[in-house]
């Protein structure tokens, strides 16, 4: 994001959240474009959508995939080998939590296997070191550990996570994926309950021997939509981090790679969601809908393939889903003829939806949108108040009443 | 444990024999003809020189050695070769690419 100029070697943008901003998207060539365009570079696998941890900001869709209705693990090592065939470099082995799975193993040796990079994003309190091992024989190139606090905070930590103890395991797993010679990121999720320690976040990293860090502010939909009252912090808690990361990047230079993600209710323009619809990253949900965005579901009227029906190829290249935002011709204005259309592709298409009823809208977190002032209006409300008890993310919470009744807006559907 | 994280930043100079860690990979993308670093992601994008100097990083030959290499390999002088690959290097050190 804020690196220095590179030098002879650029980077390719690997955005894996819906919510990510990764300035890099600009820095890719044309002709890199044409090739991503064909391809996408990462997989995000959801395994599952089992999880210990019941945190209020999942990016998981509140109506949640039930555990009967998952992909077997040869369907998982089918789409490995398509997904290398595509022209796929990455696999994102995400959740829920994926080492809830017990055929995990099985699934990266495959991919490892197809010569993919494979990387676990987990949450750790079910891995046990025997597993770990395991995977790292299988091939597993690095592992993610999202954190809620810093582990001198634990019951702060534990809260968040609704899972006692939680805090406590993770340091132990993280100290196994070193001593295992492993890489290490801690991805740690910043809202108004924890924004008054990044510093201490980004030290606990290096302490965890992390060779990076990622500072995510919560981006909110799903479940983080649900509970932005109680999380959004105020625009100044949000610059103040913000010039806690950029003092820490000078710092930590050689040390730690802190990446930083910010919220977009504070950010100037939106961001480039999933780096451009249909561009460089596809989804593949726990009983094997393939997605433009993990979020891509919440904008009704979309239909979605499935891995168990044709090929991962196939429905990147062919998937009405796919075709619907992929490029810029679905445009109206102000995005259509906009400069900054091939940069940021006019935004979120789910936040879009979300509050304007139709996709193609430009998302409301451009300053360009006429919902614009409206929209930003609320982070600045409702971070002022009092924080409503969170709503946590287990299957059926959804119904349970919305922490952001006095929200100005519908915010979903 | 160093090489993942290491807690020092490392400073590249002449006598310093960078290798790329075994969880960075340096692998050329037929389907796009491009060669690509993986890293923990992270992709990156090597120019044609990067590509020559990181082949040339197995952590026997120091920095100075390589520009020898490349040197002779393109006839070109040494000293600027030198301090054009060490500020390279210093640049894919810092993104976690090569270890000291």
């Amino acid at each position: 994001m804020n690196e220095n100029a590179p030098t002879h070697v650029k980077n390719v943008p690997v955005t894996l959240d819906a919510g990510e901003l990764r300035t890099e998207a600009k820095q890719v060539d044309e002709a890199a474009d044409v090739a991503c365009a064909r391809a996408p570079i990462g997989l995000l696998a959801e395994l599952t959508h089992r999880c210990p941890l019941q945190c209020p900001y999942c990016s998981n869709p509140v109506e949640l995939e039930r555990a009967n209705t998952e992909l077997a693990t040869e369907d998982w090592q089918r789409v490995m080998r398509q997904a290398a065939e595509l022209g796929i470099l990455q696999i994102h082995l995400s959740g829920g939590e994926p080492t809830a799975r017990r055929d995990l193993v099985d699934i990266v040796k495959t991919a490892s296997e197809c010569g993919l990079y494979t990387n676990l994003i987990t949450a750790a309190v079910l891995l046990k070191r025997e597993q770990l091992v395991a995977l790292k024989e299988a091939g597993l190139d690095h592992v993610q550990i999202s954190i809620q606090d810093v582990d001198t905070a634990a019951e702060n930590a534990d809260r968040i996570a609704g899972y006692k103890g939680g805090s406590e395991k993770k340091k132990i797993v993280a100290g196994w994926v070193r001593e295992l010679d492993m890489p290490l990121t801690i991805n740690a999720p910043i809202h108004r309950h924890n924004i008054h320690n990044v510093e201490a976040i980004i030290n606990y990293a290096v302490e965890l021997g992390a060779g990076r860090v990622e500072i995510a502010h919560v981006q909110y939909y799903a479940w983080a939509l649900k509970n932005r009252a109680s999380l959004m912090p105020t625009r100044e808690q949000f610059m103040t981090s913000a010039k806690i990361v950029e003092k820490a990047r000078e710092k930590l230079k050689g040390v730690i790679v802190i990446d930083m993600v910010v919220p977009d209710y504070y950010a100037k323009f939106p961001k480039p969601c999933m780096g451009g619809w249909g561009r460089g990253i596809i989804n593949v949900t726990p009983s094997g809908r393939v997605l433009p965005c993990h979020a891509a579901e919440s904008i009704k009227g979309l239909e979605f393939d499935s891995v168990r029906d044709k090929p991962l190829g196939e429905i990147w290249l062919y998937g009405s889903a796919f075709q619907k935002y992929r490029g810029t011709e679905w445009m109206k204005e102000p995005c259509r003829s906009c400069p900054r259309r091939e940069i940021d592709y006019g935004g979120c298409r789910c936040q879009a939806f979300a509050l304007t009823g139709d996709a193609a809208n430009t998302d409301p977190a451009c300053s360009l949108s006429p919902l614009h002032e409206q929209w930003a209006k609320v982070a600045d409300v409702e971070s002022h108040e009092t924080p409503p008890e969170f709503v946590y993310r287990r299957p059926g919470g959804a119904s349970a009443k919305p922490a952001a009744t006095k929200a100005p807006a519908p915010t979903d559907a | 444990m160093a090489d993942v994280a290491p807690r020092t930043r490392a400073i590249i100079e002449g006598k310093t024999r960078p290798a790329m860690p075994a969880y960075i990979k340096l692998r050329h993308d037929a389907g796009r003809g491009r060669w690509l670093i993986l890293a923990p992601e992270r992709i990156f994008e090597p120019d044609d020189t990067a590509v020559e100097v990181l082949k040339l990083c197995d952590g026997q030959r120091t920095v100075a050695d390589i520009a020898n290499v490349l040197a002779k390999e393109y006839n070109a002088p040494k000293e600027e070769i030198l301090a054009d690959i060490i500020a390279m290097l210093q640049d894919l050190a810092d993104k976690g690419v090569v270890k000291a």
